[in-house]
């Protein structure tokens, strides 16, 4: 076959998609939130050859009791795999609808130096009125406000990654100087509810800019680098990636795989007697691995990447790395990611110029 | 310095312990010595932290940046500069080490307890109980230009914050009770019904309520540090944290009145005078002999004051932009200029710069010292040089009577540059008798010997480390 690969993105929060997953997870549940369980998934992940994995998060508990209401934050568990992985693309969800702008730069910036260039975000938004109590701020009441806030996020967060030039410390013994001020730059954002100064406190990430990912009705196209698309058939996905002015389109796919033990019917069938899998309006695949590796064949066709979001990680990642993975790899419908190479250098996406850079640069040749 | 008899003194067991601080930002890191690394670059971390824990140490500190320092409204570009997000890091060190601790600096006015609260866990959690932090306050505007919040917070307030802040963030740490998870997939319920509570919190500076996301890790809550110096900043320490850092342990006499102020603060507050560590940051520049030491350090400051440098600290005393001077010649003869605020931020302020300034004159004079010349020696006396047997002997005077806890090492290269405290100081002090040879325990609260969680204090706790 020929065309480009399809690039495979794995929720791994919690216990999987399911909020009973808990019920079927091969640990008991009080190893859900240990190192242990955090590096493992990762590594099973990244072995399976994984294009990237995504770590749900929010300051609210992630489910209602008798399901899971714990979770570590996304950024830590991502950077503490950064550090035990070494190829494989890691993206926290952060939500900025009542963080600091300044502060989720930051850390993402740190993320990137810290994996050496694997990193990305996907932007998300706080939308339950608690979650504003949480935060102690006032409510961000409507999707549109929410939708403010999550645009000057993402701009905030991206001007304050190009606020150093790749170049900014120059270590210029003969001068004394460890930075070139000229190449440090006040980003002196202002949006409707607040200002940011800049310039940032870590210096520009390896990938020059982080791969944004995020809905395309939440945030703008020209501010991602990959739209997350929904839809409940082959048709409507195909529809909401033509729509989309991303540089790439990645479609949300839930998965419930056959196992050696258990159909994926029965096993969700087990689950739903505990609680419903919410219907989100998301692609569902529920059944053998053949017919997944048939359906991410069809829609290669529509989107340049699947994020897929497994029923119950301990069975479903079993099947997808045994089964799905290889099979696809063989066929060269996937890409395993290169060790060495980074998150964008995967995608096939470039390194962003900085704004700045080019900013100076133009202003030097209008002067010539 | 005279070996004292191990027993004839007031705490003859005592042990010290040393935490690195990875400093970050300021002009004490020589990056312009061949074998400087990178500062941002992940395997520098790594390798101090690494280095730190091969020898013993207890914690590996990150400092924060929430701005980068100005002069006179432009960035400073002499020091390092540039800096990873101090949590962000540490979870990441969190899978690379097994026992140190790992100390984030955060500031309480700049971020918010509901997150603040929720990162520390996640690193307690991830480091199996070896999490810390240092709180910090700030009150500057300048600062709050980058954050929502933006402006200003009155000074007065910076520590009711902290301290409402530290409120909030233990209700958080202890809305979990412990064993609130299951233990088995075949329970009822994830949870056990009513184990994890919600946090309900009103008051002058936070209105949270929340349900908390995480349990409590092995040592109960992250191990509070406090940097402050000022009355306000000991009190609070004395109130809330259990280790302090101070800059009182370069002279016996001042280190030991530092820690008779301190055990007199915890008795005032109802707790015993030993629950709080005391840790002055320092500088410690061995050699083979005090000669051989003495060369180094002169070598280590001439590279720390570069002339530029030197301009550029006297150019804040003066108030006065001098970078066009000889930074080799005499001082500046022009009078300081006294304004209400120096044009500095992140920078050193200077109270008093005029009677500063006579001291340097009369000293320079009287010495024959060049401007350069004259910062170095009249900077701030940093730090301990000597053999790694005289430090040791020294060392054992200072925790053995009581005036320190250890120290919290600001190495002034990155990343080898705690390569010859670990391999030759470390064996001389636990040689007599006053460092481990081996952790004491899985947890940075155990490590540190701390006792449980003050707010833990009350009820019979199987986490009282005593």
């Amino acid at each position: 076959m020929s065309g480009p690969a399809l690039h495979l993105a794995v929720e791994i929060d919690g216990d999987g998609a399911h909020p009973a997953a808990w019920r079927r997870a091969a640990h008991s549940p009080d190893q859900l939130l240990t190192p242990r369980r955090v590096a493992q998934v990762a590594a099973i992940a990244e072995n399976a050859g994984f294009t990237l994995i995504t770590l749900d998060d929010g300051v609210l508990p992630p489910g209602a009791s008798p399901d899971p209401v714990g979770r570590i934050g996304a950024v830590e568990r991502a950077a503490f795999v950064a550090a035990s992985t070494s190829t494989i693309g890691i993206a926290p969800v952060v939500p900025v609808t009542y963080a600091e702008p300044f502060h989720v730069s930051s850390q993402l910036a740190s993320l990137d130096h810290i994996s050496a260039g694997r990193a990305g975000w996907v932007v998300a938004e706080e939308e339950r009125p608690e979650a504003a109590r949480a935060w102690g701020r006032p409510l961000v009441a409507d999707a549109d406000a929410r939708a403010r806030e999550s645009r000057d996020g993402v701009e905030v967060a991206r001007a304050l990654w190009d606020s150093w030039e790749d170049d900014a410390v120059i270590r210029s013994v003969a001068t004394s100087r460890y930075l070139d001020r000229e190449r440090l730059h006040y980003i002196d954002f202002t949006g409707d509810t607040y200002a940011v100064k800049g310039p940032a406190i870590v210096p520009r990430p390896p990938q020059g800019q982080l791969v944004v990912l995020g809905r395309p009705d939440r945030v703008p196209a020209a501010q991602l680098d990959v739209a997350l698309v929904e839809g409940r058939d082959l048709a409507s996905v195909a529809t909401a990636a033509a729509r989309t002015a991303a540089p790439h389109v990645f479609a949300e796919v839930e998965v419930a795989l056959d196992t050696p033990e258990a159909t994926a019917a029965e096993r969700l069938a087990d689950l739903e007697q505990h609680a419903p899998w919410t219907d989100r309006g998301r692609l569902r695949h529920i059944g053998s691995a053949d017919q997944l590796v048939a359906l991410l064949g069809d829609l290669r066709r529509h989107v340049d990447g699947v994020r897929l979001r497994p029923l119950v990680l301990d069975e479903d990642l079993a099947v997808l790395s045994r089964l799905v993975l290889p099979a696809l790899s063989e066929r060269r419908l996937v890409a395993r990611p290169l060790p060495g190479t980074s998150l964008r250098s995967t995608l096939g996406l470039e390194r962003p110029a900085n704004r700045f850079a080019a900013a100076a640069l133009a202003t030097q040749e209008d002067a010539r | 310095m005279t070996r004292t008899d191990p027993l004839d003194v007031p705490r003859p067991h005592a042990r010290l312990h040393f935490g690195v601080f990875f400093q970050g930002v300021n002009h004490w890191t020589i990056w312009s010595a061949p074998d400087s690394g990178s500062q941002i670059d992940p395997a520098s971390f790594r390798q101090v932290a690494q280095t730190a824990e091969r020898g013993l140490f207890d914690a590996f500190f990150l400092g924060e940046g929430l701005r980068l320092r100005e002069v006179d409204g432009r960035i400073h570009d002499l020091d390092v500069a540039g800096r990873p997000d101090a949590i962000t890091q540490l979870a990441a060190l969190a899978a690379v080490t097994r026992r140190i601790g790992l100390v984030s600096t955060s500031n309480s006015t700049f971020n918010e307890p509901a997150d603040l609260a929720r990162r520390l866990s996640g690193l307690d959690l991830l480091s199996e109980g070896r999490a810390g932090w240092n709180v910090v306050t700030t009150d500057n505007a300048w600062t709050g230009a980058n954050f929502r919040r933006g402006g200003y917070l009155d000074h007065a307030d910076r520590y009711r914050r902290a301290e409402e802040f530290l409120t909030v963030a233990r209700a958080l740490w202890d809305g979990w009770e412990d064993g609130a998870v299951a233990d088995s997939a075949g329970a009822p319920a994830w949870s056990a019904p009513g184990a994890v509570h919600q946090v309900r919190h009103q008051g002058p500076q936070f209105d949270v309520d929340l349900a908390p996301t995480l349990p409590r890790s092995a040592q109960g809550h992250p191990v509070i540090f406090q940097a402050g110096d000022s009355g306000e900043g000991r009190d609070f320490a004395a109130r809330n944290a259990d280790v302090i850092f101070s800059a009182h342990g370069n002279d016996f006499d001042d280190a030991l009145a530092f820690a008779d102020d301190i055990r007199r603060r915890l008795r005032a507050v109802g707790r015993p005078d030993d629950d709080l560590r005391i840790l002055p940051g320092t500088e410690i520049i061995l050699g083979a002999t005090e000669e051989e030491a003495q060369e180094k350090k002169h070598w280590i400051r001439l590279q720390q004051v570069t002339p530029a440098t030197a301009l550029g600290i006297a150019g804040l005393l003066w108030g006065i932009d001098l970078s066009d001077r000889d930074a080799d010649g005499p001082l500046p003869e022009e009078d300081p200029v006294v304004t209400e605020n120096d044009g500095s931020f992140g920078a050193r302020r200077i109270a008093d710069p005029r009677a500063v300034v006579a001291e340097w004159r009369a000293k320079a004079q009287a010495y024959g010292w060049s401007l350069r010349e004259t910062v170095i020696a009249l900077g701030p006396q940093r730090g301990h040089v000597g053999t790694p047997s005289g430090l040791a002997d020294k060392f054992a005077h200072f925790v053995r009577h009581g005036a320190i806890d250890g120290f919290n090492v600001t190495p002034y290269l990155i990343p080898d540059g705690l390569d010859d405290i670990v391999d030759l100081l470390v064996p001389e002090l636990q040689e007599r008798g006053i460092y481990r040879t081996e952790y004491t325990g899985p947890t940075l609260r155990e490590n540190l010997g701390l006792r449980a969680p003050l707010t833990h204090r009350s009820a019979p706790d199987r986490r009282q480390a005593g």
